[in-house]
């Protein structure tokens, strides 16, 4: 892994002592230099923005009683969904968690997909039967989660694995909280995937709360980095609030995997600038903690730096804010007229369709058996 | 008697109390601390019993009723909490096969607590909505125990704490703060005996056995047949094991009518063990089917419109009800 980007967070002080401690200092001018094109540049500027003001107007629908249940908000973290998920190539496959909506974006999701999925409306992409961003499918090379954490690395192993057995070249990534790194799942998925050196990337997202919980609760590390030294895998971290840095550091992370280096863990530091869920006020989060992350925003830091670079001029930065709040208002239209489910659709789909057991072998057998 | 309290006012009282009269409970679980647990259960006791004995855990629920299970063995008396009782699913084998057989394996008992939040009807969707009583229901060395009344929240977490093996306890989410059920509860100590059911509501046309919050629905069905002349008895379980098949048997004879309701899902529901006993015990005194209202077979959906369809409720207890009657 890029030992750079790892001293330059091991440069830092002791975690626990101060709201910035676990911050890699850098100013927003010195952000890696990037292959990136103009177009692309804005278009990591678009998703960002469109992160931000879809999970807005989420909040709003809330407030008015029309999202039920939890509801969780990535207002910080943007730049770690949006920067990896861009790394990717289209073959790859992610699994996004619940703080993930940016990298749904990136893979193709229309904001009138969350709107209908948090309206519970019949044509959202679970018709109503499963919330928040619990939608997908590796057809849309993206899988979802459950709400029980840690799950999702065992699949995205097994997932990694038949890549590899079916010759696709493709690299599987997903995220995991601070906090869900102390689940079962998060040791058994790595001890399975280190050992078969699966094209895997896990990407901790470190926001420093899980609930209410601090990291320093969670583990003893400094960097959750280093629990890839328990596997014997590549390792790094990131400012998770620089979303070059994270495209940058994703993309060598990938690359390491697909070269069957992998798997790597990735460690992502930034910080939950919302409760853990809109009921929570996250009263427990100190207040300097808060406010000194409030200056390191993810979407104001990129627009200094496209601004400050001469990548764009305000103009057009502008000129992609109302192109999203436009297209958000029109998405959420049609979500707000959309129908609710039929009520006796609850208990459907819970198995394939009438099957025949001794049909389709034949043909799918040698298919699946393909190896690279 | 003081002032009526909710369901979950009641849980935390017990467990304060349980706390003060016993040293050797402790309390261990995920934001159950600083944050006082997600439903606030636990508000107040870090600030009170201190971090000895509050003990917030990092998210691993294997490793939490694992740990629970060792300080019982050294003698302590742990009450675990899962945030929300579907992420009981992750310390499954720790219970099932470490807690569960211990007395059996080598005389070694258990006494741990493990409580959370179960049940829907408040759009949790297919993960914060379950009720996996079954599962442990199947498990012979467990006790699983469901209250369904204020009075009952409290006593019983009282009498899961003083048991002697491990006991699962499940809160319904939906009756925390519901101010129907708002009691007020007797100054001195209490518990409620595990094993026992209870009597709602004395009837002789037909019986409805039930738990949970699932009676508040055949309360209210009761009620209505009342009206029309029928009077129904409610026997609210309390626990599901070990089941009260002494009071089954007992209504089961008095009515001849039995309609069985429950929240979780039909295939494997108590419901089907409650049938197979009243054959067992009371065959001769049926004067129609055994009946059951229940979840289908399907997970939790989210949506209102879905919810509302897939959950029991009165109007189908009625229903179903009527159609008994009139057997
Ligand atoms: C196995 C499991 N236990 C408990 C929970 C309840 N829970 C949901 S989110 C959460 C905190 C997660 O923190 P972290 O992993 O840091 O992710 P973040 O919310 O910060 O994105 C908890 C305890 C859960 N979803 N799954
Ligand atoms: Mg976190």
């Amino acid at each position: 892994m890029p030992r750079t980007s790892r001293n330059a967070a091991k440069k830092h002080p002791r975690k626990g002592k101060s709201a910035e401690s676990a911050h890699p200092k850098r100013p927003a001018e010195s952000l890696p230099a990037s292959a990136l094109s103009k177009s692309q540049l804005l278009d990591l500027y678009r998703y960002l923005k469109l992160n931000r003001m879809i999970e807005e107007r989420l909040s709003a629908l809330y407030r008015q009683g029309k999202v039920q249940g939890g509801l969780y908000s990535s207002k910080g973290q943007e730049a770690i969904s949006v920067g990896s998920a861009y790394a990717l190539a289209t073959q790859d496959v992610l699994a996004p968690m619940i703080r993930n909506l940016g990298a749904m974006l990136v893979r193709g999701v229309n904001p009138v997909e969350f709107f209908l999925q948090y309206m519970q409306k019949e044509g959202s992409p679970c018709k109503g039967r499963d919330t928040s961003l619990h939608f997908g499918g590796i057809d849309r090379g993206f899988v979802p989660p459950i709400s029980h954490l840690g799950t999702l690395i065992p699949v995205l192993s097994g997932v990694a694995l038949a890549g590899r057995m079916q010759g696709k070249n493709l690299v599987a990534l997903t995220y995991i909280g601070d906090g869900a790194t102390s689940t079962g799942d998060f040791h058994e998925g790595l001890s399975l995937a280190s050992v078969r050196r699966l094209p895997l990337v896990v990407l901790i997202e470190n926001n420093r709360w899980a609930y209410s919980t601090p990291v320093s609760a969670q583990s003893l590390l400094l960097d959750l980095a280093d629990k890839a030294r328990a596997y014997g895998i590549p390792q790094g971290v990131v400012d998770g609030n620089d979303v070059l840095a994270v495209h940058e550091a994703t993309s060598r992370a990938a690359d390491l995997a697909r070269r069957g280096q992998g798997p790597v863990l990735l460690e992502a530091k930034t910080m939950r600038m919302r409760g853990h869920s809109e009921h929570d006020d996250a009263w427990y989060v100190p207040e300097e903690e808060r406010r000194f992350w409030e200056k390191r925003d993810p979407i104001l830091l990129y627009e200094k730096h496209l601004l400050g670079t001469g990548v764009a001029i305000k103009d057009e930065l502008s000129r992609i804010e109302s192109a999203c709040a436009a297209q958000i208002d029109a998405d959420l239209a049609i979500a707000e007229a959309a129908p609710f489910p039929r009520p006796e659709s609850c208990v459907e789909d819970i198995y394939a369709p009438e099957q025949d057991a001794s049909e389709g072998l034949a043909e799918e057998a040698p298919r699946a058996a393909r190896r690279s | 008697m003081g002032e009526p309290i909710t369901y979950l006012e009641a849980i935390r009282q017990g467990l304060w109390e349980e706390m003060e009269r016993d040293e050797r409970v402790f309390m261990l679980g995920e934001d159950i601390g600083v944050y006082g647990g997600a439903f606030k259960v636990t508000k107040g006791f870090l600030e009170k019993f201190g971090q000895d004995r509050i003990i917030d855990t990092p998210i691993a629920e294997s490793g939490i009723v694992g740990a629970a299970i060792g300080a019982s063995l050294m003698g302590m008396r742990p009450v675990a909490e899962m945030q929300f009782i579907d992420f009981i699913a992750c310390a499954f084998n720790q219970i099932t096969n470490f807690a569960a057989k211990s007395r059996w394996r080598y005389g070694a008992g258990v006494p741990i607590v493990i409580r959370g939040p179960s049940g829907g009807g408040v759009r949790g969707g297919p993960f914060h909505s379950q009720n996996p009583e079954m599962y442990y229901v199947h498990t012979p060395g467990l006790k699983v125990v469901a209250p369904g009344t204020t009075y009952d929240a409290k006593g019983l977490i009282k009498a899961a704490i003083r048991d002697e093996d491990p006991v699962i306890y499940l809160e319904h989410k939906y009756l925390y703060r519901l101010p129907r059920i708002k009691e007020a509860l007797p100054e001195e100590d209490y518990v409620v005996p595990i094993g026992k059911a209870a009597l709602r509501r004395e009837g002789k046309d037909i019986s409805m056995i039930t738990y949970g919050a699932m009676q508040l629905h055949c309360m209210d069905a009761a009620e209505t047949l009342d009206k029309e002349g029928v009077s129904s008895e409610v026997l609210d379980l309390r626990t599901l094991l070990p089941l009260d098949a002494e009071a089954i048997e007992a209504t089961t004879k008095k009515t001849g009518k039995v309609l069985i309701v429950h929240e979780d899902t039909r295939t494997g529901g108590i419901a089907g063990e409650i049938t197979a006993l009243i054959n067992e015990r009371a065959f001769e005194f049926l004067d129609g089917p055994v009946t059951r209202v229940t979840s289908p077979d399907a997970p939790v959906p989210y949506s209102a419109a879905l919810e509302d369809y897939f959950l029991p409720n009165s109007t189908k207890v009625l229903q179903a009800a009527r159609g008994l009657l009139s057997y």
